[in-house]
C-alpha cells in the first residue's frame, strides 16, 4: 500500500458515513427512480429533480457470489461473499461479512451496514442478515 | 505481437504499409501491465505507417470492437479508403492476481470494486440471477466450455488445444461460484490487425477480398450491475444488434454462425439471447443440446471463442472478425464447419456487456 493518507472519495464516502450513523440516503427522482450518490441526472427518465430519501431498512439479496480469486487488495479477505441487494427504489452491491458461502440465498432479507476490509481496512458496504 | 498481426494483415491483403491512412488500435490495461500509455504511435511505427494519424480505443474488453467500428465508419463517410484496425493486449507478464486486478478497473470502481467485486464475480452474479429467474445450470455452462474448448483443436491461432470434459469442468476449483476455472477464458498476451479498404480503393488497387463487413452496431448501458433492471440481459448488445441488422439489411434469421464475447460461459448465453439467435431463457441449453456445436443449427464460437482461442482483451474484437473473414474465405482450420455459411457476426463486449459492438460479416462473391 501507499505510504499516504487515502483521499476521501466524496460521495461515496459520505454515505458510507451516513450508513454508520443510521441515516443513509439515496438519490430518487421525480418519477421514483432510485440511485446511490452521486448524480446529478436520472439516467432512466432524465429527470434532475433529484431529492434525497432514506434507504429502506430492509432489502432482498438477487444474486450472490462467494469469491475465491481476489484481487491483490481482497487477498486476506478470501473466499468472500459479494452480493448484489435490491432494496426497492435502489440496488445496492455490498459484502456479506457475517454469513456463510452455503447460507447465502437469493432471496435473503438483508439491511445494509459498513463494515471493514480485511487486506487494507478500507470501508466497505455490507450486508447483514434481518 | 501488434506488428506480427499488422504486418501478416498487410501482407494478406497484398498492400504495403505506406498506404495506410489510419490506425485504429484496441488496447485495455497497457498502462498497468506495460507501463506504457499512448500506444497509437508506437503501433504505427511497428506496421511501418510511419506518420499516420493513430489513435488508441478503450472500451474495456470491446476497445478493438469499437476500433472496427470506428475505421468502417472513416472508410464508409469517405475520411479514408485504406485503414488498419486492430489491438494488442499484454497480460501474462502481471500474474493472474495483477490481471484479475486490472481486468476489474472496467467495473464501477466505487460500487462494485470497492465492495470486492472481480469480473469472474461480476458475471457470477449475472449467471447466478439467470439459474434463479430463467432456469439451468453449472452443467449447462459445462457443455459451452467442452464445446469451445473442442473447437479450438483446429484453430491454429487458438491459445488452449485441450480438450476437457463435462466432469473436468465440474470438477475444477471455483473462481467466483457458481463460475469455476472452466467458466473463464484464459489470461492472454496477443494481437489482432485488418485491413478495411474501400470499394473504390479495392476496386481499382486489383484487391481481390470475398468479405465485407456490411453491418456495424454498438450500444451501451449503465457501468455498474446495481444500477439495471434486469442483470439476466445485455440490452447493449440487442440494441447493438438492431443496429448492424439494419445497416446490413438482414436479421438474426439470416445469420449462419456467430463469434460471441464468451469471456465465461454464461456470457455466450446471454450474448446469443441478446442477439436474437434464442429466446430469453432458452440460450442456456443450447450448447447441450447440441445447436450451437460446430454441427448444429446455429454454430457459436467455432474458433473456440475467448474460452480456448484465448482473450487478449484490446484486441478480441479485432480477432473476431479476422477470424470470422478467415471462415467464410475457407483458409481457417474450422472452415469446413461453416461451408455454406455466406453471413456472420461478431459481438465483442466490454465489462458486464455495457459496451458492446456487433459487425456483420458476409461473402460478396
Amino acid at each position: 500500500m501507499a505510504d499516504f493518507e487515502r483521499a476521501r472519495d466524496g460521495a461515496f464516502d459520505d454515505l458510507l458515513d451516513a450508513i454508520e450513523a443510521g441515516e443513509g440516503e439515496y438519490l430518487e427522482c421525480a418519477n421514483g427512480h432510485g440511485w446511490l450518490p452521486p448524480r446529478r441526472i436520472c439516467p432512466e427518465c432524465g429527470s434532475r429533480e433529484l431529492s434525497a430519501e432514506p434507504i429502506p431498512e430492509s432489502g432482498e439479496i438477487v444474486s450472490f457470489t462467494e469469491i475465491a480469486v481476489a484481487a491483490p487488495n481482497f487477498a486476506d479477505d478470501a473466499p468472500y461473499i459479494t452480493a448484489l441487494a435490491n432494496f426497492g427504489p435502489v440496488q445496492v452491491t455490498g459484502m456479506m461479512q457475517d454469513t456463510d458461502g452455503d447460507e447465502a440465498e437469493v432471496g435473503m432479507v438483508v439491511g445494509l451496514d459498513v463494515g471493514e476490509r480485511v487486506t487494507t481496512g478500507d470501508r466497505v458496504l455490507t450486508f447483514e442478515p434481518r | 505481437m501488434f506488428a506480427e498481426a499488422g504486418l501478416g494483415a498487410l501482407d494478406d491483403a497484398g498492400v504495403a504499409p505506406d498506404e495506410v491512412e489510419a490506425l485504429y488500435y484496441g488496447n485495455f490495461m497497457g498502462e498497468m501491465a506495460d507501463h506504457q500509455g499512448h500506444q497509437g504511435p508506437m503501433m504505427a511505427e511497428a506496421i511501418g505507417a510511419d506518420g499516420v494519424g493513430a489513435t488508441r480505443y478503450e472500451s474495456a474488453c470491446a476497445s478493438a470492437g469499437a476500433a472496427v467500428r470506428q475505421g468502417v465508419r472513416d472508410v464508409r463517410n469517405g475520411e479514408a479508403d485504406l485503414v488498419v484496425v486492430g489491438g494488442a493486449e499484454r497480460m501474462t507478464n502481471i500474474g493472474t492476481a495483477g490481471a484479475t486486478e486490472a481486468l476489474s478497473i472496467a467495473a464501477d470502481d466505487l460500487y462494485e470494486v470497492n465492495q470486492g467485486i472481480t469480473f469472474p464475480g461480476a458475471y457470477a452474479l449475472m449467471a447466478r440471477a439467470y439459474f434463479d429467474q430463467l432456469g439451468g445450470s453449472t452443467e449447462d455452462l459445462a457443455h459451452i466450455a467442452v464445446k469451445n474448448h473442442d473447437n479450438a483443436m483446429e484453430n491454429e491461432h487458438a491459445q488452449l488445444h485441450r480438450e476437457i470434459s463435462v466432469e473436468d469442468h465440474q470438477e475444477a476449483p471455483q473462481l467466483a461460484s457458481p463460475l469455476g476455472l472452466y467458466d473463464s477464458c484464459p489470461i492472454t498476451d496477443g494481437a489482432a490487425a485488418i485491413v478495411l479498404a474501400s470499394e473504390d480503393y479495392a476496386a481499382e488497387n486489383g484487391l481481390d477480398e470475398t468479405v465485407a463487413i456490411t453491418g456495424t452496431g454498438q450500444g451501451g448501458d449503465r457501468l455498474a450491475l446495481q444500477d439495471r433492471e434486469d442483470v439476466t440481459e445485455t440490452p447493449a448488445a440487442a440494441n447493438a444488434a438492431d443496429e448492424a441488422y439494419d445497416d446490413a439489411g438482414i436479421g438474426p434469421d439470416d445469420v449462419d454462425f456467430a463469434e460471441v464475447h464468451d469471456c465465461f460461459t454464461i456470457a455466450e448465453v446471454l450474448a446469443a439471447e441478446a442477439l436474437g439467435l434464442f429466446e430469453k431463457g432458452e440460450g442456456i441449453s443450447k450448447a447441450r443440446e447440441g445447436i450451437t456445436t460446430r454441427d448444429g443449427e446455429m454454430p457459436i464460437n467455432v474458433t473456440g471463442g475467448l474460452k480456448a482461442k484465448g482473450h487478449p482483451v484490446g484486441a478480441t474484437g479485432a480477432s473476431q472478425v479476422a477470424q470470422i473473414t478467415m471462415l467464410l474465405r475457407g483458409d481457417h482450420g474450422r472452415s469446413d464447419a461453416v461451408d455454406d455459411a455466406s453471413t456472420a457476426i461478431a459481438h465483442n463486449a466490454g465489462g458486464t456487456a455495457a459496451s458492446t459492438t456487433v459487425h456483420v460479416l458476409e461473402v460478396t462473391e
